[in-house]
């Protein structure tokens, strides 16, 4: 039985850290440089193509992807000279998968080696500046794992920390290193559900004082940040600089405003107060969300989910149902799939599956590879180069031996931003080392 | 002279064999299990104070016809027919005649599988809602408590359980947590709605003991006076299980003297010595978790040690380290398809896991210890099966679905009543609505004992447990299948 209740504690521990004088440079937000590529172009022809985009769906078509990008996608492209040919011999061969609200490189293992473990805050009052970008482990062995199954994104983002404030996301790429960041500040992540059990900080009530009064004290703050550390400027906010700071294209409507809610009430309120205040806002969790369906359509407020979570785990989601996604898409609501809710860093690999029993309770299965792949894309703002298989976009690209949303199907290619990554993880380099017990010889250690 | 070529020597030798034999099952005190020594201790006290008043619920004869039938004994019947009735399982082949009056399934384009059986749940023990009132699953105030059941935690109002009901799951085993060295004991469950645990508690299933290796308990106690370290966790069990031969070799002493007619004081009975006491015995058997190989070792060690056997390792994501190990001491595996890395201690998983310890000719399954994959362990085997497939492996889906009903049957030690498809068992089965081994399949029809429990069709064969009565917000589809 595996509980995330110490990591409440660990956020029960928030200090504030004193602010210093000068405010921070804002780093650019999208890096839209390509990784150098020094491959020949890569020619993927004879493939069931899913473009998830305009052109549609291609029974027998051809991918050409060069200088890390996609140059063509079509029913009858030539090859141009030198390029690798790969025949996909009538596979499926889709986007890259997206994984949202993951922790994939800020998180190694999540019990008992909290030096691996950065996915939640326990240092600023208000949190909003933990930034998941300042943690970003290019090494991270969960990131093999998780590609090789086809998901070349993520939205990396704090765990729910039980204190309101818990960070700032940012979309990643799971392709090679050093940096990983395709964009930064793709959102704040705010809980407004109680965490229970005995460490519970807040009550409902305490939590919409609480965000309420941080998003205030950001108003105030950005209206006369100029003058707000000379004598006489700014009243002393309770919310410390850095995390008014972060809160300020939050404020603005520029970065969304990640809220973390089930209960169809505690949803209700947040997309009322979002739409009065003009935030930009994204659900995640949202078990009930499916009850708030006409309200989220109304405002344009996409739901990240873990369809999956079909149980009243607390009394905030006794409406959960395996038909959630199917509802909220059937109602016109962007949906966006959460990989296996417990511990999603580890399980990126397994958004597809989620979208798969998606459709086994409703959703077209058109509908449900989007969710992991152009929805992702539009709502953490990176459509313009990822997404979809069009020309001028990002090569993520993965060729299927399957239906890509089936359990018992995997990639046989993976492009990542052009550049085809081997298909190798330390779980199939443990798996080829004991492949052969009986094997005589030097212990396994030298395998 | 060859004494071997002597006649008479055979001749003495044939006699004194002849007698030895007789000795040893009219003398008192030679013969193995007549040695009064090595009385059973279930013989002599009351194993199970809780019995089970489960009934199988009444059912007309049921006939599936036509199906895709995967029988759990690593056989796909095409275009096969199941014929159940009295709760059981009559027949399975082709061209089955219908008895009178029998309920006729039509299972063309349908599979048929036997009734998933999840070796590792904590269903009713830690319930949905969680909160602070539900935490019935660890009894986390020493590290050795053999004395709690998992059955007197158990809530059987858990939705949980009409959710695994929906994902064909016809038996569960429901353990103590893993915060302890030694937790208690598991119960078996038929998984049917009822008022009372003991009204869906498995007839005749032996109990088990749970145990657990490794990084919890040392986490749990090492503020509270230990164990703190591995060495201690192993101390720790072999402190219990030397307490357990002493106070069954009191009680021997006792009922020995006894059955001689001397006075003898009776000792104080310990509810938990008796449960070890139990295990020494082979009457109560032992799962036990843990997840690194090399302390899978050490704990056959130390089963050896006390004269115990441990059925099954649950959470063994490195079995596939030690699979000839563990072939070798007639010990199974129970694996996730592709857990990993939430701890230390798991951080070696592979998903190749389950086809790999199977391959080895060890004994390999598939479970859940999640209420969310308990609905889908069809999915977690398929997942399984392909991991093993792309690395060579030839596996069938008839073989792959031995992972979730023979194998899990046989580590619970009721292969005989349920887990495959064969006549005179339980009549636990589930239609599926195309290859289980699917993200698209649904079990459609779920039968136990029989009797149609849950039918994906029919809203009112939908259980409903009490605690979501009443809450509007999910009222519309019935409990199991929300």
């Amino acid at each position: 039985m595996r509980t995330t209740l110490f990591l409440a504690s660990l956020c029960a521990m928030a200090l504030s850290a004193p602010a210093s004088a000068q405010s921070p440079a804002i780093p650019q937000p999208v890096s839209t440089a390509p990784l150098p590529s020094v491959n020949p172009p890569v020619f993927i022809r004879h493939g069931h193509i899913y473009t998830v985009g305009p052109a549609g769906t291609l029974a027998d078509g051809d991918v050409l992807i060069q200088d890390g990008m996609i140059a063509a996608v079509g029913p009858d492209i030539a090859a141009p000279a030198g390029a690798k040919i790969i025949d996909a011999k009538g596979k499926p061969v889709t986007p890259g998968l997206m994984a949202s609200w993951t922790q994939l490189g800020i998180m190694e293992i999540q019990l008992s080696a909290s030096e691996t473990n950065d996915s939640a805050p326990n240092q600023t009052l208000d949190s909003a500046a933990f930034d998941v970008a300042d943690a970003l482990n290019p090494s991270s062995t969960l990131i093999p794992v998780a590609r090789i199954a086809g998901v070349t994104r993520s939205l990396t983002a704090p765990i729910d920390c039980g204190n309101v404030f818990c960070g700032t996301a940012a979309v990643i790429h799971l392709g090679d290193g050093p940096d990983l960041i395709v964009k930064r500040r793709a959102g704040v992540l705010v809980s407004l559900e109680p965490t229970g059990g005995k460490s519970q900080l807040y009550t409902r009530p305490d939590i919409w004082a609480k965000f309420r009064e941080t998003l205030d004290d950001a108003r105030e703050y950005w209206a006369q940040r100029a003058g707000y550390h000379r004598p006489g400027g700014a009243r002393d906010q309770r919310s410390i600089r850095i995390d008014l700071d972060a809160l300020g294209p939050v404020i603005r409507g520029e970065e969304p405003l990640l809220v973390h809610a089930e209960r169809a009430s505690t949803i209700r309120q947040v997309v009322e107060y979002a739409q009065a205040t003009k935030l930009k806002l994204v659900i995640l969790g949202g078990g009930e969300a499916w009850m708030v369906a006409k309200e989220l359509v109304a405002a344009h407020v996409p739901v990240v989910i873990d369809n999956n979570i079909n149980l009243p785990g607390s009394f905030s989601d006794l409406g959960a149902t395996l038909k959630g996604a199917a509802r909220l898409d059937a109602a016109g609501v962007t949906v966006v799939f959460q990989p296996q809710n417990d511990d999603p860093a580890q399980y990126a690999r397994t958004v597809g599956q989620i979208a798969g029993n998606a459709v086994a309770n409703g959703m077209p299965w058109s509908h449900a590879l989007a969710a992991i792949t152009k929805n992702p894309a539009e709502v953490w703002g990176i459509a313009d180069h990822y997404g979809t298989l069009e020309s001028g976009k990002d090569a993520d690209v993965v060729i299927w031996d399957g239906d890509p949303l089936e359990v018992t199907s995997a990639p046989t290619a993976v492009f990542i931003k052009g550049a085809q990554i081997p298909l190798v993880s330390r779980q199939t380099m443990l798996r080829d080392r004991y492949k052969h017990l009986d094997k005589k010889g030097l212990p396994f250690a030298y395998r | 002279m060859d004494l071997k070529r002597n006649p008479l020597f055979w001749g003495i030798a044939a006699l004194v064999i002849v007698a030895l034999a007789a000795a040893w099952f009219l003398i008192p005190g030679l013969g193995g299990s007549r040695n009064k020594e090595d009385v059973k201790v279930a013989d002599q006290f009351p194993n199970d104070q809780f019995p089970s008043t489960y009934k199988p619920l009444p059912s007309p004869p049921t006939l599936i016809r036509g199906a895709t039938v995967l029988t759990g004994t690593d056989k796909e019947i095409p275009n096969a027919d199941v014929l159940m009735r009295n709760g059981k399982i009559i027949a399975v082949g082709q061209n089955l005649k219908a008895p009178d009056g029998a309920t006729v399934v039509d299972g063309k384009g349908k599979f048929v599988t036997p009734g998933i059986i999840d070796i590792h749940s904590h269903l009713g023990v830690y319930p949905s809602p969680s909160n602070e009132a539900t935490q019935d699953g660890n009894e986390m105030v020493k590290p050795t408590t053999p004395e709690v059941r998992a059955e007197n935690s158990v809530w059987p109002q858990d939705p949980g359980f009409t959710r695994a009901l929906a994902g064909g799951v016809t038996t569960l085993e429901i353990l103590p947590g893993s915060g302890n060295l030694i937790g208690g004991r598991s119960v078996v469950l038929k998984n049917v709605p009822s008022r009372t645990t003991q009204g869906m508690k498995f007839p005749g299933a032996p109990y088990d003991l749970k145990m657990a290796c490794g990084e919890n308990p040392k986490r749990v106690y090492a503020e509270k006076g230990g164990p703190m370290t591995l060495m201690g966790d192993v101390a720790g069990y072999r402190a219990a299980f030397q307490k357990a031969v002493t106070y069954r070799d009191k009680w021997r002493k006792y009922w020995n003297a006894k059955a001689e007619g001397k006075d003898a004081d009776e000792p104080e009975r310990d509810i938990g010595m008796e449960t070890l006491a139990l295990v020494l015995d082979g009457t109560i058997r032992v799962q036990m978790h843990c997840y690194r190989g090399d302390q899978m070792a050490t704990m056959i060690d130390v089963s050896k040690e006390f004269g115990f056997h441990i059925a099954a390792f649950h959470h063994a994501t490195e079995a596939y380290k030690v699979a000839d190990i563990l072939r070798e001491n007639d010990v199974c595996a129970v694996m996730w398809a592709d857990w990993w890395g939430f701890k230390m201690e798991g951080y070696d998983a592979v998903p190749e896991g389950i086809a790999m310890v199977d391959h080895a000719g060890a004994c390999a399954m598939i479970h859940s210890d999640d209420p969310f994959g308990v609905q889908r362990l069809n999915q977690e085997v398929a997942k399984a099966m392909a991991a093993g497939r792309r690395m060579g492996y030839r596996i069938s889906r008839a073989h792959a679905i031995t992972w979730m009903t023979r194998n899990p049957a046989k580590a619970l030690g009721i292969l005989d009543k349920t887990g495959t498809l064969e006549a005179g068992k339980m009549a636990d089965v589930v239609v599926w609505d195309r290859d289980p081994l699917s993200v698209y399949a649904h079990a459609e029809k779920v039968f136990i004992d029989g009797a149609l429990l849950y039918d994906r069709d029919n809203p009112d064969l939908s259980p409903r447990s009490d605690f979501e009565l009443g809450q509007e917000n999910n009222g519309h589809t019935g409990g199991a299948g929300q």
